[in-house]
């Protein structure tokens, strides 16, 4: 019977039609788009891995890096990545306690004391825009301040302190959320039962939300560990001979080493560059990893 | 052996299955059991229903419509000549929830039909399944059959997009574009490629709209800037300036002040003229004040009674309906 | 005496331990905000005096007027104007790869792409951002360089192309995540709307949802731009050191950053006049993106008024 009626939604199908198409291209270019970035990360990575690959070798590991590139395919010794391997340890371990402390201080501050007034509204102003200060201009500060103002000299303490302030607005913003995801009744329980604005951000409001905090804070952290600029600006050097042995000991880092290497001339640094960003992509990867998995573990939510 | 005794059984299933489609008519008629057993309906009026749709079930044949299942036609239904929607056994399903349950309805030509019912009853996704929004909804599901000028909507060879095109909606919340005024109601213009002289129909709709006098100075700025009932009648002047023939309105004044809703009441009885207005509201007075006809929707997306809006409210045939509109229930 | 009375003692001011912890951590914890505030008080105070000293040397007019830049040369000259050339070239030419794929990226996941495909490629996405930009250094300098010299054999080793090229890899996720949340939190209503005008989908995303998340839009445009013009490791090691004007970006040129890293490496005694340039460029520098940033902030607050 319907198919005796008179379809009455002819009118303007070619034009609506039409206008399909275009959409069809449309999501055809926007899905390509998208596959462009996807597209990106895969051959960057593989990129790396090829011309990483049978460089990455428990010497390169194991050996501080030498002048002869013959070295990395095991000429009479050795050689590798080992100094700035523990200079980014080293480094990241101390940024980490800084932030953890200023961090999470600071944003205690915010979300549990502070009251509502300009000076508050102006440090969370400040704090987003110091998220956009380009990083170099973090290595200017530490070199000003820490290196040269302080007489630290190019040592691992300088380096730390620079990445601390460099990653602070991270930490603290996304420590704020943790602290945010705290609902308020429990705060007021506690407060109900006569406890300090002190003892219910230790006793209820940290617990809750450490997991939140040390997932944001390792993030931060690797976002730390691969930062160059501010480290060049620091003075740190590009190759190191020696692992750093304390807070005032000149010391590489990873990301470092491989700025020495991939701007060589020399194609044979440039493998060792390659197995040097394995070594970094790799310890991120792990840094990542864990911070999932303690967000998969504590967050009620997922 | 087995292979063959199970083939048989298969075989035998699969004629089962062939038929229970055609068995529809006996989960309709459970179905209103249901409502007799709910409805605590007495044997009389039970009676005056059958007799109600035979009558009709005579009349809308011989006038050339769809023609109405027997068994599951609300009560009431007003003898239709010139209907231009009609529903046939209409189930809409969100997900494994139905939303909407046999309903059977025609929509006269003109004049305001009121969608009423408490919240939850489905008059909302009827209404949207009038001109297929429940389309955009991926868990939506439409079955059965609704007819627009005696075309089923849901027939392959319908264009959901060309289908709205003759029927407009102004929705709940007014949701102007962050759009200026003349572009907010050029906007159904020109995607509709009729924007020929769209100055001019841009003005005509805002004067039918009721809106002119407000904003003849301030075409150019933002429709977000107007207030909530500014708004609303933006909307509505956006719906009709591409000159649809049915406007479906989703409870329109329900985030609006009373002076702002009863400037959009006057609105709508003034769109009757000219327009098929299908409007769902919660607010009895409001449906009683404006509409020609009244459809009550109940609990688990039952269509239970439409009629002339003064029978509804007067005396209507189901008491779960009466018991409704004297606010016992709801 | 006061244990004597009946009214029981709400100063508060006990002196109890639990009294004193609060105030204490209360002074600590403020500041440790503080430090945020000093380190902004830090960055102008070093970038302005460090600049005084440049300065005082070198006139306003030749810094940012004069065309060449050679600050450690036997006769050095102080133009500014070269480095901004080389950060410019690599700004619009991140710009011009970051943009359309980043917003397209964004009307993908934002309008089209199923709940699943999301959920895979938005994490995906970002793992782009993830990646240090000593790694994106790498990757122009031994993968796309080499490429661009198979079309282009007169492209030198270091060129501004390769480094625009993976700069705006880089921030392609910046203008993809940030434009996505700018449509994916266009209300449904004003999508409804236009459906209910007989809009088809792809019109229902470029005339609706695209303009009413403009300024989100725009303002992920800024940060992703101002990150641009921040950005070091990648033209340090792949766009080359030599400050020049020139619109053949197949060339070598020099950007801010890159030669902030040169002069750092290199050993530039302390006190000299090219040493204190270091601080002159990252005072341009850090003007540069911080009006862009406040810029983007502003674009921004505009757009949450209009939704609220």
């Amino acid at each position: 019977m319907s198919t005796e009626t008179e379809n009455p939604f002819t009118e303007g199908t070619d034009d609506i039609e039409r206008k399909r198409t275009i959409g069809r291209v449309f999501v055809g270019v926007c899905f390509g788009s998208a596959m462009v970035g996807v597209a990106a990360l895969v051959i960057l990575l593989a990129d790396v891995i090829i011309e990483a690959w049978g460089w990455l070798t428990w010497d390169f590991l194991l050996y501080p890096p030498t002048q002869s590139p013959d070295n990395f395919l095991g000429g009479i010794r050795g050689a590798g990545i080992y100094p700035a391997i523990v200079g980014s340890i080293f480094l990241i371990a101390l940024t980490a306690v800084f932030t953890l402390f200023l961090g999470v201080g600071a944003a205690i501050y915010l979300e549990e004391y502070a009251p509502e007034n300009r000076l508050t509204s102006f440090i969370e102003a400040n704090i987003a825009n110091l998220a956009g200060v380009p990083s170099i201009v973090y290595g200017l500060l530490g070199l000003a301040v820490f290196v040269r103002g302080a007489q630290l000299g190019a040592v691992l303490l300088a380096g730390a302190l620079t990445l601390t302030l460099l990653i602070l607005p991270i930490v603290i913003v996304s420590t704020q959320e943790a602290l945010r995801a705290v609902p308020d009744s429990q705060r007021n329980a506690a407060y109900g039962v006569g406890a300090t604005q002190w003892q219910v951000t230790r006793d209820v409001v940290l617990p809750r939300a450490l997991p939140g905090i040390m997932t944001g804070t390792i993030l931060s952290l690797s976002r730390a560990i691969g930062e160059t600029a501010p480290l060049i600006m620091v003075g740190a050097a590009t190759t190191m001979l020696t692992a750093p042995d304390g807070l005032m000991s000149p010391f590489s880092a990873m990301p470092m080493q491989i700025f020495d290497w991939a701007a060589r001339p020399q194609t044979e640094f440039h493998h060792a560059a390659a197995a040097g960003i394995v070594v970094l992509l790799t310890i991120l990867l792990l840094m990542n990893l864990c911070a999932i998995l303690i967000r998969n573990k504590y967050d009620p939510r997922s | 052996m087995s292979d063959e005794t199970t083939g048989r059984l298969g075989g035998l299933k699969r004629t089962v299955a062939t038929i229970a489609p055609g068995e529809s008519r006996f989960e309709t008629s459970n179905t209103r059991d249901a409502n007799v057993e709910t409805t605590d309906m007495t044997a009389e009026a039970g009676q005056s229903d059958v007799a109600t749709t035979e009558r009709n079930e005579t009349e809308s044949s011989s006038s050339g419509g769809v023609e109405m299942p027997t068994s599951d036609r609300p009560l009431g239904t007003p003898r239709v000549d010139d209907a231009v929607i009609e529903a046939r056994d209409l189930d809409v399903f969100y997900g494994d929830t139905q939303a909407l349950n046999e309903i059977n309805m025609d929509i006269p030509e003109q004049g305001v039909t009121a969608l009423i019912g408490p919240s939850g009853c489905g008059k909302s996704t009827f209404l949207r399944s009038i001109n297929r929004m429940n389309d955009l909804i991926d868990v939506a599901r439409v079955e059965g059959e609704l007819y627009f000028h005696g075309k089923n909507i849901y027939d392959d060879d319908v264009d959901p997009v060309a289908l709205r095109r003759k029927i407009g909606m102004v929705f709940q919340k007014p949701n102007p574009f962050p759009k200026s005024i003349f572009d907010n109601v050029a906007y159904g213009l020109r995607v509709q490629g009729k924007d020929d002289d769209v100055e001019e129909k841009v003005h005509t709709a805002l004067e039918r709209a009721a809106l002119i006098d407000e904003v003849e100075d301030q075409l150019d700025e933002s429709g977000l800037d107007l207030s909530g009932g500014q708004q609303q009648r933006l909307c509505i002047a956006r719906a009709i300036a591409t000159d649809p023939e049915v406007i479906l309105m989703d409870e329109p004044a329900s985030a609006l002040d009373p002076v702002a809703t009863s400037k959009i009441e006057d609105l709508v009885e003034e769109l009757a003229q000219e327009y098929t207005v299908v409007i769902v509201t919660h607010n009895m007075q409001q449906a009683a004040r404006i509409s020609d006809k009244t459809a009550v929707f109940l609990t688990g997306g039952h269509l239970v009674e439409f009629d002339d809006t003064n029978k509804i409210f007067e005396n209507p045939e189901s008491d779960r309906v009466e018991d409704y509109i004297t606010g016992k229930f709801g | 005496m006061s244990t004597e009375t009946d009214a029981p003692d709400l100063s508060g001011t006990g002196g109890g331990l639990e009294e004193r912890m609060n105030d204490f951590t209360r002074w600590i914890f403020l500041s440790c905000a503080l430090v945020t505030v000093l380190t902004t008080i830090g960055i102008f105070a070093v970038l302005l005096f460090g600049s005084y000293g440049f300065f005082s040397d070198v006139s306003l007019v030749e810094y940012f007027t004069g065309t060449e830049w050679y600050p450690v040369a036997h006769e050095p000259s102080f133009g500014v104007l070269p480095l901004i050339w080389g950060t410019m070239v690599v700004t619009v030419g991140s710009a011009l790869v970051a943009i359309p794929l980043g917003t397209a990226t964004a009307i993908y996941l934002s309008e089209y792409a199923d709940r699943r495909v999301r959920k895979t490629l938005k994490p995906t996405l970002e793992i782009l951002a993830g990646i240090p930009t000593i790694v994106y250094g790498f990757f122009a300098l031994s993968f796309v360089t080499p490429v661009i010299q198979r079309f282009f054999p007169e492209t030198g080793t270091f060129n501004a192309l390769s480094a625009s090229i993976v700069v705006g890899i880089m921030i392609i996720p910046m203008v993809s995540s940030l434009s996505e949340d700018a449509m994916s939190s266009v209300p449904d209503e004003l999508r409804n709307a236009a459906y209910g005008l007989g809009a088809t989908k792809f019109e229902v995303s470029t005339s609706v949802v695209v303009p009413a998340a403009l300024s989100g839009i725009i303002a992920s445009y800024i940060l992703a731009l101002s990150r641009a013009i921040g950005e070091t490791m990648i033209v340090a090691l792949a766009m080359g050191n030599s400050p020049q004007i020139t619109t053949n970006v197949l060339e070598e040129m020099q950007t801010m950053t890159a030669f902030m890293v040169d002069i750092a490496i290199s050993d530039a005694s302390a006190g000299s006049v090219g040493y204190q340039s270091l601080f002159a460029v990252g005072l341009t520098l850090f003007a540069m993106t911080l009006s862009l940033n406040l810029f983007s902030m502003w674009v921004k607050s505009r757009y949450r008024e209009e939704y609220q």
